[in-house]
C-alpha cells in the first residue's frame, strides 16, 4: 500500500506546490491546503499502514488484542490537522480583508506596506 | 587576586557613570587610584617574580572545555602590566583634564576603563582562549573609544576601518590559537612552554604560524596593514596616548614575543619578521616626516617603533630581546608623554598643525620642558632610555644573521628621521617666531602635566640609573627567550659603531630638521604614489563587500514571495535530492498489496488534488479540495485511525462551508503568469513531488530506531486510564503539545475576529465564531 501513499503524496505536493508559486493569491490559498494535507498523510505514511487495527484497548482490559496501528503518530497528525485549519481560517480572513483594502489579488502587486 | 582586579576593572567601568554622579569632574582621579593602586601591587610582586620565575594564578572558568580563568605573571605579563597601570593613571588624570565638562565623559570612562581591564586580561591570560577573548574586547573598546565623538563622519569611519582590520585580524587569530592548541594539545601558555615536542616540526606549523602573525600584524599595525593606526588618531589624544601608541598597539608585539621560546627562530619566523618589522619601521619614519598635524607625526612614529620591536623580536638573539625590552619601555614612556603634549598643544591652541605654532615656550614653560625630555628621549640622545634602545637596536641589527646590510641601511635612516620628528615635535611648536592660533595659549593646568611630566622624568631617571631596571629586563628577558638568563641595560656602551651611527644620524636629523619645510614640498610629489597604498586596498575590498551585498541582497530578498519559495525549493531539491542519491539508492519496495476500493480512494484523493490544480473557478477548486480531503479521511478510517477520520471529515466540511462562505468575497480566479512561466512552476513541482516520493519509499524501509510508541501502548489504561490510546497520548503524555495547539487556534480566532471586526466600516459579522469550538471537539471523544 505505501508505494501507492508514496505516489499520491508526491502528486499532492507537486500540486500543492504549483499553486503556491502561482501570482494569484486565492491560488495560494489552496495552494496551502494541499501542502497541510500531503504533509499530515506523510507522517501517516511512514509511521506504516496497518488495515483494521484501531489502537484502541477493549473494555476491561489493560493492552490491546494483537498488533495495532501506532498510535503516536496518529495523535501527531490530528494536532496538525486542527492547527492548519487555525491557520487556513486566519490565511483566509487575512486575505479577504487583503482584498478589501488593496483590491488586488496579485502577490506582484503586494509588495509594499504602503496601500 | 589579579583575576579579581581584572573583573572589578569590569565593575568600574559599569559603575563609573553612577560614580560621575558622585564625583563629578573628579571622577577621572577617582578612577585612575585604580591602576594606580595596582601599579603598585604589580610592582611590590615584582621580587618575587624575579626571583621565582612565572607565578601562576589559576582559576577555573569552564572546566568541561578546558577554559580557564588562570593567570600568568612572569616577567613579560609584569612588565605590560606595569606599562598598562602605570600609563592609564597617568591618562586618566590627564583625560578628566582634557575631556572637562564634555557631556559624554561617563561613556568615555566606561570604555577607557572597560579597555584597560581587557588590556590587563590579555596581557596576564595563561588559557589561549581567555587571551583571545581579552584580544577582542580591546579591539572593541578600541572601536568605542576611536569612534568616541560619533558625531564626526571622519571618527566613525576611522573606528569602522580600525575594528574591520584588527577584528579581521582577529578572525586569523583565532584559527591560529585554535591550531596551536589542538597541535600542542594544550590550551594553557605554560603548559605549551613546558612541552616536550617541538612544535617547530609539526605538519601544520607553517599555517598556524601565518595565522597568528597576521593577527599580531593587524593588532601592531605592521605594514602593509598600518593604515588603521593614523586614521584612529581620530581619537580625543588621551586615548590615542593610550590605546594607540603604548599599550594596545603592542598587544601583537606582546603575542609574539609570548610565542617566540616555542614558535620562534624558524626560518619562516626569522624572515617575515626581521622583513615586516624593518619595512614598518622605515614606512613608518619615512611617512612621520611628510605631515604637519602633530598627531598623525607621532602616529608613524609610532608605526615605526612597532616595526622596530617586530625586526627586533626577528632578529631574535639575545642581544636583540634585551634591546627590544629597552626599545618597549623606552617608547611607550616617551610616545605616552609627547602624546600628552601633543594633547595640550591641541587643547591651548585649538590646533594640531605644528607649523601654525610658534614661540610658545615663554607662555608654557613646563610643557615645553615636558615635550622636549621626551623627544629627546625618542631622538636617542644620551642619558635618557631612548639611547639606551636606540643603541641596543642598532648594535642588534649590526649582528643580524639575514639582511644584514638591508637593515642597517632601513635602521639608520628610520633613526635619522625619527631624530627629525622628534626636533619638530619639541622645538618647532615652542621656539621661533609666535603666530597666531585659534586659541591664546596658557600652561596646561597641573592635571595635565602630571602624567606627561611623570613618564618623561621616569625616561630620565632611568636612563640615568638603568640599573634600577635589572631585575625586571632579566625577567623578561628570560620569558621572551624561554629559558632563565642574566640581563641588564647600560648607558654607556664605549665607542663604537653604533655609537658612531648614532652621532651621524642626530647631525643628519638635525640637517632635516632645518630643511624640513623644502623637503616636505618635495615629498608632496610623491602623493599620487602615497594614494595608492594599502588603504586604498582596503578601500576597494570593503567596496566590493558592499557590492556584493547589495546584488546578493537584491536577488534574494527582492520582496516576490514566489521567488523565496522558488530559492527554498531548489535548495531543497539540491540537498536533499543530492544526499538521497549518494547515501542511499532509493529501494523501492514493490509489494503492491493494493485492494480495489483503495486504490479507488487514492485515486480520488489525486484526482481532487489534479483538478484543484487546473481548474478555472473557484467553486471548481473548493469542490476539488473538498473530494480530495474527504478521500483523505477515508484512508485514515480505512488505515486504523478513525480519531484521524472523524476529525479530517469534521475539519474538512468547515473548511467546505468557511471557503464558500467567503469565497464570493474574494477575487476571481485570474490567469497571471506567462505559459513559460508555468512550465517552470511545473517543473519545480514535479521534482519535488518525485523526491518526495522517492523519499517516503526510503524512509519506510529505514528503521532506525525502536518506536517510543510501545511505552505509551502498554501503559495508556495503567497509567493514563483511557482505553483510546490516541486520546490518551493526545491530553495526557503529550498534554503540553495540546495546550500549545490550543493556543494557537485562540490566536487564530482572535486574528479573525480583529480582522473582522475591528474597523472603522460596520461589516455583517462573519462565520468564524462558530469555527474554533468545532475545531477542539474531536478531543472529547
Amino acid at each position: 500500500m505505501e508505494p501507492l501513499m508514496a505516489i499520491g503524496i508526491g502528486l499532492l505536493y507537486a500540486t500543492a506546490i504549483f499553486l503556491m508559486l502561482r501570482r494569484s493569491i486565492v491560488k495560494l490559498v489552496i495552494g496551502l491546503m494541499l501542502l497541510s494535507n500531503a504533509a499530515n498523510l506523510l507522517i501517516f505514511t511512514t509511521a506504516g499502514m496497518t488495515r483494521g487495527a484501531p489502537p484502541l484497548i477493549p473494555k476491561g482490559m489493560t493492552a490491546p488484542i494483537g498488533e495495532v496501528a501506532d498510535p503516536l503518530p496518529q495523535a501527531v497528525v490530528l494536532t496538525a490537522i486542527v492547527i492548519a485549519f487555525g491557520v487556513l481560517a486566519f490565511a483566509v480572513v487575512l486575505i479577504r480583508r487583503a482584498y478589501e483594502i488593496v483590491k488586488a489579488d496579485d502577490l506582484d502587486k503586494m509588495k509594499d506596506t504602503d496601500t | 587576586m589579579i583575576q579579581l582586579a581584572v573583573l572589578l576593572g569590569f565593575v568600574l567601568a559599569a559603575a563609573s557613570p553612577l560614580l560621575h554622579r558622585w564625583c563629578g569632574d573628579r571622577t577621572s582621579s577617582v578612577l585612575a587610584l585604580f591602576p594606580a593602586l595596582l601599579a603598585v601591587w604589580l610592582l611590590l610582586q615584582a621580587p618575587t617574580v624575579v626571583a621565582d620565575g612565572a607565578m601562576l594564578l589559576e582559576w577555573a572558568w569552564v572546566p568541561s572545555l578546558s577554559i580557564s580563568l588562570s593567570f600568568l605573571l612572569d616577567g613579560l605579563s609584569l612588565l605590560f602590566g606595569l606599562l598598562i597601570t602605570g600609563i592609564g593613571a597617568c591618562v586618566l588624570v590627564y583625560a578628566g583634564e582634557y575631556l572637562k565638562g564634555h557631556p559624554d565623559l561617563p561613556r568615555f570612562h566606561i570604555a577607557l576603563m572597560a579597555f584597560m581591564a581587557s588590556m590587563l586580561g590579555l596581557v596576564m591570560a595563561d588559557g589561549l582562549l581567555t587571551l583571545f577573548v581579552f584580544w577582542e574586547l580591546t579591539s572593541i573598546t578600541s572601536y568605542l573609544l576611536i569612534g568616541f565623538n560619533h558625531s564626526d563622519v571622519e571618527a566613525r569611519k576611522s573606528a569602522r576601518q580600525g575594528l574591520f582590520v584588527t577584528v579581521g585580524g582577529g578572525l586569523a587569530l583565532m584559527a591560529g590559537l585554535t591550531l596551536l592548541g589542538v597541535v600542542s594539545g594544550s590550551w594553557s601558555l605554560h603548559e605549551i612552554g613546558e612541552l616536550d615536542i617541538d612544535l617547530r616540526e609539526h605538519a601544520l606549523y607553517t599555517p598556524m604560524l601565518i595565522c597568528l602573525l597576521l593577527g599580531a600584524f593587524t593588532k601592531s599595525a605592521q605594514f602593509p596593514f598600518h593604515f588603521w593606526l593614523p586614521n584612529a588618531m581620530a581619537a580625543p589624544t588621551p586615548v590615542s596616548a593610550y590605546l594607540h601608541s603604548a599599550t594596545m598597539v603592542k598587544a601583537g608585539i606582546y603575542l609574539l614575543a609570548r610565542l617566540q621560546p616555542e614558535l620562534g627562530g624558524t626560518e619562516l619566523w626569522v624572515n617575515t619578521l626581521t622583513l615586516v618589522g624593518g619595512v614598518t619601521m622605515f614606512t613608518g619614519a619615512f611617512m612621520a616626516i611628510q605631515f604637519t598635524n602633530i598627531k598623525k607625526l607621532l602616529a608613524y612614529s609610532t608605526i615605526m617603533a612597532l616595526g622596530t620591536l617586530t625586526l627586533l623580536l626577528g632578529i631574535g638573539t639575545q642581544g636583540a630581546i634585551v634591546a627590544f625590552v629597552g626599545f618597549l619601555l623606552a617608547h611607550s614612556l616617551y610616545k605616552g608623554a609627547l602624546f600628552m603634549v601633543a594633547g595640550i598643544l591641541d587643547h591651548e591652541t585649538g590646533t594640531k598643525d605644528v607649523t601654525v605654532m610658534g614661540g610658545l615656550r615663554p607662555l608654557m614653560p613646563i610643557t615645553a620642558g615636558v615635550a622636549l625630555l621626551a623627544a629627546l628621549s625618542l631622538a636617542g640622545v644620551p642619558p635618557l632610555l631612548g639611547f639606551i634602545g636606540k643603541e641596543l637596536m642598532f648594535e642588534s641589527v649590526l649582528g643580524a644573521s639575514r639582511f644584514r646590510g638591508f637593515l642597517i641601511v632601513l635602521a639608520f635612516a628610520a633613526a635619522f628621521l625619527m631624530i627629525a620628528v622628534a626636533a619638530v615635535v619639541a622645538l618647532r611648536p615652542f621656539y621661533g617666531k609666535r603666530h597666531q592660533t585659534p586659541r591664546v595659549p596658557h600652561e596646561a593646568p597641573l592635571a595635565m602635566l602630571i602624567g606627561p611630566a611623570l613618564l618623561a622624568g621616569l625616561s630620565l631617571i632611568l636612563g640615568v640609573a638603568p640599573s634600577l631596571l635589572t631585575g625586571l629586563v632579566s625577567s623578561t628577558v628570560s620569558a621572551v627567550v624561554g629559558e632563565p638568563v642574566e640581563a641588564y641595560l647600560s648607558l654607556w656602551h664605549g665607542v663604537n659603531l653604533p655609537l658612531v651611527m648614532s652621532v651621524v644620524s642626530l647631525g643628519l636629523g638635525y640637517w632635516l630638521f632645518r630643511h624640513w619645510d623644502r623637503v616636505r614640498g618635495k615629498l608632496l610629489l610623491l602623493a599620487p604614489i602615497m594614494r595608492n597604498g594599502p588603504e586604498a586596498g582596503y578601500e576597494a575590498i570593503m567596496a566590493a563587500f558592499v557590492r556584493f551585498s547589495e546584488w546578493q541582497t537584491r536577488l534574494l530578498q527582492n520582496g516576490y514571495m514566489r521567488n523565496y519559495i522558488l530559492v527554498m525549493l531548489l535548495t531543497l531539491i539540491g540537498l536533499v535530492g543530492t544526499s538521497l542519491l549518494v547515501r542511499h539508492s532509493p529501494i523501492i519496495a514493490f509489494e503492491f498489496d493494493v485492494r480495489f476500493h483503495e486504490a479507488v480512494v487514492v485515486g480520488t484523493m489525486a484526482m481532487g488534488a489534479l483538478f484543484a490544480a487546473i481548474a478555472r473557478s473557484r467553486l471548481g477548486a473548493v469542490v476539488s479540495v473538498g473530494a480530495m480531503g474527504f478521500s483523505i479521511a477515508m484512508i485514515f478510517i480505512l488505515f486504523s485511525a478513525p480519531d484521524l477520520g472523524i476529525t479530517q471529515l469534521l475539519v474538512e466540511t468547515l473548511t467546505v462551508i468557511l471557503l464558500v462562505l467567503v469565497l464570493f468575497r474574494l477575487p476571481r480566479f485570474s490567469n497571471l503568469s506567462t505559459s513559460l512561466e508555468r512550465i517552470r512552476d511545473g517543473l519545480v513541482a514535479a521534482t519535488v513531488g518525485i523526491l518526495i516520493c522517492l523519499l517516503i519509499l526510503t524512509a519506510w524501509s529505514i528503521q532506525q530506531f525502536e518506536p517510543i510508541s510501545g511505552y505509551m501502548v502498554e501503559n495508556s489504561v495503567p497509567l493514563g486510564h483511557g482505553l483510546n490510546i490516541v486520546n490518551v497520548i493526545l491530553v495526557d503524555y503529550r498534554a503540553l503539545d495540546t495546550l500549545g495547539e490550543m493556543f494557537v487556534l485562540a490566536l487564530a480566532a482572535i486574528g479573525v475576529i480583529a480582522m473582522l471586526k475591528l474597523r472603522h466600516d460596520a461589516s455583517p459579522p462573519s462565520v468564524t465564531e462558530g469555527k474554533k469550538t468545532a475545531a477542539k471537539e474531536p478531543y472529547d471523544g
